[in-house]
């Protein structure tokens, strides 16, 4: 792990187990840095939310809870953007093929919402070719400042 | 009734208020115990009306969105009644986002929810 500042930029890599819960040792200092970078509580909620689903996702999906499979987590805060990549070992997924969980017979489905949460909350996220790694970020609006 | 650990059960009239005890309801080993909880209300207890507050609430994951969904489900085959109140603007753009909205029965303030029994 290594958590290092530049002048206004706070930027953590870091390789969690894949086992549940693991994701905390990022999203409570990832939470720590966007308040003292002065994001505000909405924003902060966001970024929260859309890193857990991730995170969670590459931990139960991609890796599927294997204990020899690492998640790669870098993230970079600065006061007007944050970036937060997350990559995991399985093969990957075509994030376009998750059925839209807003259709009429989808509603009620138990899961299936964590990317559309993702997509909502941040200003853009990309997934790599295989589908295993995903980058988010959050740029923050006029309306924020 | 039953004692539990992340639910506060109270009665206001006829309708169970039910509360959560944590303010982020996001691991899985938590929803899960949040989910059996919930649906002993309506299976131990045998209770009809219930009220969600989430007063207390600061976060929520999709998982514990789908924990919701089922225990609105279960509510519904019992022929009872659920509804929500005092969410927070951020979730409740969790609700509009993923139009979870048009399942549940979203209100304002407690009393609110309440008198809509």
């Amino acid at each position: 792990m290594s958590d290092q500042t530049s002048p206004g930029v706070w930027q953590l890599s870091i390789d969690l187990p894949s086992e549940r819960g693991s994701n905390r040792r990022v999203t409570d200092e990832l939470l720590t840095q966007l308040g003292a970078h002065g994001w505000p509580p909405a924003d902060v909620f966001a970024v929260h939310l859309a890193v857990e689903e991730a995170i969670v996702n590459a931990i139960v999906h991609g890796n599927k809870l294997d204990v020899k499979k690492k998640v790669r987590v870098e993230c970079e805060v600065s006061a007007d953007r944050v970036r937060v990549a997350i990559a995991d070992e399985g093969p990957g997924f075509d994030p376009g093929s998750v059925p839209d969980c807003t259709a009429e017979e989808r509603l009620e489905a138990p899961s299936g919402r964590g990317v559309m949460l993702m997509r909502s909350f941040m200003t853009s996220i990309e997934y790599n070719a295989a589908g295993n790694a995903v980058m988010l970020e959050k740029v923050r609006g006029p309306a924020d400042s | 009734m039953p004692s539990h650990k992340r639910i506060d059960v109270s009665k206001v009239g006829d309708v169970t208020v039910v509360k959560f005890v944590d303010r982020k309801i996001l691991d899985e080993a938590g929803i899960q115990e949040l989910g059996a909880e919930l649906f002993s209300v309506v299976e131990h207890d045998n209770r009809r009306s219930i009220l969600v507050n989430f007063d207390n609430v600061d976060f929520l994951s999709s998982a514990a969105l789908g924990k919701l969904i089922t225990f609105d489900r279960k509510v519904k085959s019992v022929q009872g009644r659920l509804k929500m109140c005092n969410i927070r603007p951020e979730i409740l753009e969790v609700f509009q986002i993923t139009k979870l909205n048009k399942v549940f029965d979203i209100r304002g303030e407690e009393a609110e929810a309440i008198s809509a029994f």
